[in-house]
């Protein structure tokens, strides 16, 4: 049996090693078109900060790993795929047979359409390459300014604040992380980044980038309800987003929407092709409708549950997985789990301590947690997962939450853990 | 033989002995802040309810990390946190469903339950035996088992 994986990403990695897991002999061959070690895009930001150095990103750290689960790890990038004679076409030249494929081939950043985009000097922070141009031009004292202000571009803000760079964040929604946190939320982690003597523009958008001489490499317009502001930059940061890597797949037959429709299982609709991670549109949990995800939690999820359908030895089904993400923006620590926003019919609370950094909001369908946010909470907060996802009824303790939330670790317990805790 | 640790709410007084016990074991510092262990008052029913990782088999901490920080110690059982290879990206505290895993931002990593490395210091250190490190096979721990399988998301 010779399993082929596109991607050498974490959901890439997982499938390897749970197809070995699974299947002793089976020949296994990762593809991936960076000339790396299979690493983590999200370590970068801390090997930017330099907390650790680029091997610390790497996503396996024994030495030998792969050879020694006889995992085979190509640097090329896949053209074409031809489901017919299971085989995939190479940059290099050559091809790669198949009998299962696994595409992983992750996502990528999108480009927003910019004049001056193009140009060296204007980066996105997405591959261990980026991070290296990043390192070199982000000097103390060096202006820079970052396009976007969503969960990638918050990440690495701290990274380029403690490089002692001069730091203007250009957002073009009215708050910042638009698409993880509602308005109080994304408007407090706004006036966090200020008090910390970051510039940002929110309702702003960045027109052009234009090369100058001078003390500094651009000037960059940016656009806002007041009129344009120019700006001084030596280093400009693009954040607006990634995309599913599916160029490669055009022509194909496998049907792509945002990214590749996969079922429960993993499978596309082509017989022994299985797409999962960044690239898969697969079921949320929460809404039932299959969308593309993009974070870690569901990458690894996804690459355990292909890898056991591959294999075939034991069906496994993906039920749902779950929209989260955790934020730390220059020590501000946010989180938001499945629909934050709420749902119609629903109720919701929501607990803003603005003196102190923090914010609580859970929203409800009849006496389940479906969603919530919290900034400035690291505690327990993987509850708020818990609850949701092993849909908990709360019974009584959603009245108590909705007077206070901060009973959550409580109601969690008394729901779950000890039979003893009536209400 | 596998070991765990075996709660039983009915013994706890809240005396918090367990946490200032764990806090000095894994931090070096007497503050139940940076405890792996929690108790949970229950004012109104007067029950204290000790709460940790009971190191499930799903591992859900362990197979979120992007960096191989968290690793199964194959002697006792415990996912334990690499401190040299955690970034602190703290992915792993929103994985875990059981809110077991914390964020330390003194040190810039996450904390959890190792079992001191099978001589866990909160059982040593829990007057009432409401925290006991035992045989895993006792039929205690499968009552723990069965409350942790009740949370535990739909597959």
């Amino acid at each position: 049996m010779k399993h082929l994986i596109i991607g050498a990403g974490p959901s890439g990695v997982v499938a390897a090693e749970h197809i070995r897991k699974f299947d002793k002999s089976a020949s296994i061959t990762i593809i991936g078109d960076e000339p790396e070690a299979p690493y983590s895009r999200m370590a970068i930001p801390y090997h930017l900060i330099g907390n650790i150095k680029e091997e610390g990103t790497h996503l396996r750290h024994t030495a030998g790993h792969f050879d020694n689960l006889n995992i085979k790890i190509i640097n090329d990038r896949v053209t074409k795929i031809n489901s017919k004679n299971k085989s995939v076409e190479l940059t290099s030249g050559g091809s790669e047979s198949y009998d299962k494929l696994l595409i992983a081939s992750g996502s990528r950043p999108v480009s927003p359409p910019i004049p001056g985009i193009g140009q060296p000097g204007v980066h996105s922070c997405w591959t261990l390459e980026d991070a290296r141009a990043i390192a070199a031009l982000a000097k103390p004292g060096a202006k820079v300014i970052q396009i976007g202000a969503g969960f990638i571009a918050c990440i690495i803000l701290e990274a380029l604040a403690r490089r002692d760079v001069e730091l203007t964040v250009v957002e073009m929604e009215d708050r910042m992380v638009p698409r993880m946190m509602d308005s109080i939320a994304g408007n407090m982690i706004k006036d966090w980044c200020v008090h910390k003597k970051i510039d940002v523009f929110t309702n702003g958008q960045v027109s052009e980038i234009k090369k100058v001489d001078g003390d500094h490499t651009f000037k960059v317009s940016v656009k806002t309800p007041n009129g344009i502001t120019e700006l001084d930059a030596d280093l400009v940061i693009t954040a607006t987003g990634v995309r599913p890597c599916t160029d490669f797949l055009e022509g194909s037959d496998l049907i792509i929407d945002d990214g590749i429709i996969v079922d429960k299982n993993m499978q596309t609709n082509v017989a022994d092709i299985f797409a999962a991670g960044d690239v898969a549109q697969g079921k949320d949990f929460c809404t039932g409708e299959y969308t593309v995800q993009a974070i870690q939690p569901t990458a690894a999820e996804h690459g355990l549950i292909a890898a056991q359908n591959m294999v075939g030895a034991e069906r496994a089904e993906c039920g749902g997985t779950i929209n989260m993400n955790v934020l730390d923006t220059m020590g501000l620590i946010s989180c938001s789990f499945g629909l934050w926003q709420g749902v119609e019919g629903g109720e919701s609370c929501q607990l803003v301590e603005k003196d102190k950094w923090r914010y609580l909001n859970l929203q409800f369908d009849g006496d389940v947690l479906i969603g919530a946010t919290a900034i400035g909470h690291t505690q327990h907060v993987g509850v708020m997962r818990g609850l949701i996802q092993a849909e908990i009824t709360l019974g009584p303790w959603k009245d108590k939450l909705l007077n206070n939330p901060l009973q959550l670790m409580s109601a969690y317990l008394a729901c779950t853990q000890s039979a003893e805790i009536k209400s | 033989m596998q070991m765990s640790l075996v709660i039983d709410a009915n013994k706890c007084t809240g005396c918090l002995q367990c946490e200032m016990a764990c806090s000095y074991e894994g931090e070096g510092v007497f503050n139940p802040t940076k405890s792996r262990i929690k108790i949970f008052p229950f004012h109104e029913e007067g029950i204290f309810v000790p709460y940790t990782c009971t190191q499930c088999d799903e591992a859900w901490c362990m197979h979120a990390c992007p960096v191989e920080a968290i690793v199964l110690n194959k002697t006792t059982g415990a996912k334990e946190i690499v401190n040299d290879l955690c970034v602190g990206c703290k992915v792993c505290t929103i994985a875990c469903p059981f809110g077991t895993v914390n964020y330390n931002a003194d040190s810039g990593k996450v904390i959890k339950c190792d079992l001191c490395g099978g001589d866990p210091e909160c059982a040593k250190a829990c007057p009432t035996d409401a925290i006991t490190y035992q045989d895993a096979n006792w039929t205690g721990y499968d009552k723990m088992k069965d409350y942790a399988a009740k949370a535990m998301p739909a597959k």
